[in-house]
């Protein structure tokens, strides 16, 4: 991660004076560049990022704002795991099929391999990290550890949080209702009926908490 | 397979987005699902990807003066599902968009992006040059094609993928369209285009253009309608076979229907024979029988989705004799 900071602050002063990194394109008017993403962007203004370019992104994930210089074409997942280090969520499918990368956007559960990281600013983004309260697993975690909900674990984080999602908008779902709001994830070992069980007594302890 | 690059442009109105939106090759990205599978594996080039989704005034979900309608294209699936204007005066539209793919995949695919999607022949998402990617075969006719169209097909035999769209079209809803020369709302039934009109296209849209929302008239009293799903799995999946129905009853006969099909062909189906048999009739089995074997009268099935035409009759029959108990 230092050697990341270092070669963006290098990066990034070059970028100002070469070529900028967010254009602001007003209405009519000739590109622009700016150097402090900090700034509010003009009402009416698109920004634009040229292909290859490394430009500034501002993510909130797990309560926390996170500056990096990235790619249009990176994903949110790219930038989770190879930026911050979050490896809870996975890559697997890489097409919005298996789960794996299930992070919540706004509260929502969402595929992190199919978000581009740029799409994701201004909002919140949680991974199965930041359901952790200090060193205590969250009630959702704690449930799929206490159900024995897992077999080789590579599906779990997205497991959780998909779990964790569904809980937030439906406290007490049904059973149905936990197999549907868990049919965005699959599980290779099988562990489904272990799965559906630990998401059920979450959403008991939850509401008991 | 990894991301190929483009240039991101993320504008703020519609206004500044249309200029972006003819340049060589650029593509929309509203919820990105589809957009981001089709160019990391390859189906899809984009020089520029143009995001849509800081389009305010493509949000929103409302009810108009005149009693219609109207959602914005950035709609989610999961606002379909859950809006009470949507469950309560067009179920067969929220109980569409229940059906459509993962709680994740509903949280971020927008409406207009349902209705603009690619379409799932395994050929045309896989590495081969099909008549839909400017090739000069359908690799479906000879190859595997159980999952492939019964009607429309000619040198390309997709199924128009949406569950949304036959419950549109069964509401008879519009779609307004965004483009240099200003806004048109055409009806949802001629958005899409057969092969036979279009090979490499899906819908009507051009370069420059955009769907910005759709409209659904205002609901009519004594209107019944539902939408169900045949797919090969319990947990998410395209379908295999899809029925909309609208029907109105007016002294125990069938005043007005519409009944729509997904999965039978390369746009949302209509079925007007099957409409014709059952209008000015009361809803009684041999009517029924009789609309469900008008509905399949003209399919042209392949080798392998001869099934379709015995799914597609019990799935007309079984939805229509619900209507009739009630």
């Amino acid at each position: 991660m230092e050697k990341d900071r270092k070669d963006n602050n290098g990066q990034g002063k070059k970028g100002i004076s070469r070529r900028g990194f967010i254009q602001l394109v007003g209405a009519g008017a000739l590109a622009t560049t700016v150097g402090d993403v900090g700034k509010p962007l003009p009402a009416a203004a698109a920004q634009v990022a040229e292909k290859g370019e490394m430009v500034r992104v501002s993510l909130q994930v797990n309560g926390r704002r996170h500056r990096f210089k990235i790619e249009p074409r990176w994903s949110l997942l790219d930038v989770l795991r190879e930026k911050l280090g979050l490896t809870g969520p996975k890559q697997g499918c890489g097409r919005g099929e298996c789960g794996a990368c299930t992070v919540l956007i706004d509260g929502q559960p969402r595929y992190a391999c199919l978000t581009l990281a740029l799409e994701a600013e201004g909002k919140a983004v949680t991974t199965v990290e930041g359901l952790l309260k200090g060193d205590e697993l969250g009630p959702v975690q704690k449930a799929f550890w206490d159900n024995d909900a897992m077999q080789c674990g590579y599906c779990t984080p997205g497991q959780i949080m998909a779990a964790e999602g569904l809980l937030r908008v439906n406290p007490n779902p049904s059973i149905e209702e936990i197999r549907r709001g868990m049919s965005g994830n699959l599980c290779r070992c099988g562990s489904y009926a272990h799965i559906f069980k630990a998401v059920e007594q979450a959403a008991k302890r939850r509401r008991t908490v | 397979m990894s991301m190929p690059n483009f240039t991101y442009v993320r504008p703020k109105s519609l206004k500044e987005t249309l200029p972006h939106l003819s340049a060589g090759n650029a593509r929309i990205h509203a919820g990105g699902t589809d957009l981001l599978g089709c160019l990391r594996e390859g189906v899809l080039a984009a020089e520029k990807v143009v995001s849509i989704s800081r389009l305010d005034e493509l949000k929103g979900i409302e009810r108009l003066k005149d009693g219609s309608c109207r959602i914005g294209a950035l709609a989610t699936i999961t606002e379909l599902t859950n809006h009470a204007l949507i469950r309560e005066s067009y179920p067969a539209l929220a109980q569409a968009a229940l059906e459509v793919a993962s709680p994740q995949l509903r949280n971020q695919g927008t409406l207009g992006g349902n209705l603009c999607q690619k379409p799932r022949c395994w050929y045309y998402r896989g590495e081969f040059h099909c008549t839909r990617k400017g090739g000069t075969r359908c690799f479906a006719m000879a190859g595997e094609n159980q999952y492939h169209c019964v009607f429309g097909g000619m040198g390309c035999y997709i199924v128009h993928p949406s569950d949304i769209a036959p419950a549109l079209v069964a509401y008879g809803a519009s779609v307004e369209i965004a483009g240099a020369g200003g806004t048109k709302k055409i009806p949802v039934d001629k958005l899409f285009v057969l092969p036979s009109q279009a090979i490499t296209k899906e819908t009507i849209l051009e370069p420059g253009e955009v769907l910005t929302a759709v409209l659904l008239p205002p609901a009519e009293q004594g209107v019944r309608s539902s939408y169900r799903k045949v797919r090969a799995r319990g947990s998410w999946d395209f379908a295999l076979a899809g029925l909309a129905l609208a029907l109105r009853f007016r002294e125990g006969k069938v005043a007005y229907a519409r009944i729509v099909l997904s999965g039978a062909a390369p746009v949302p189906w209509r079925c007007l024979d099957s409409e014709k048999a059952i209008t000015g009739q009361t809803l009684d089995d041999e009517i029924i029988a009789r609309a469900a074997a008008a509905a399949m009268k003209d399919a042209r099935p392949m080798r392998q989705n001869e099934y379709k035409i015995e799914l597609f009759k019990g799935l007309i029959a079984e939805d229509l004799a619900a209507y009739k108990k009630s």
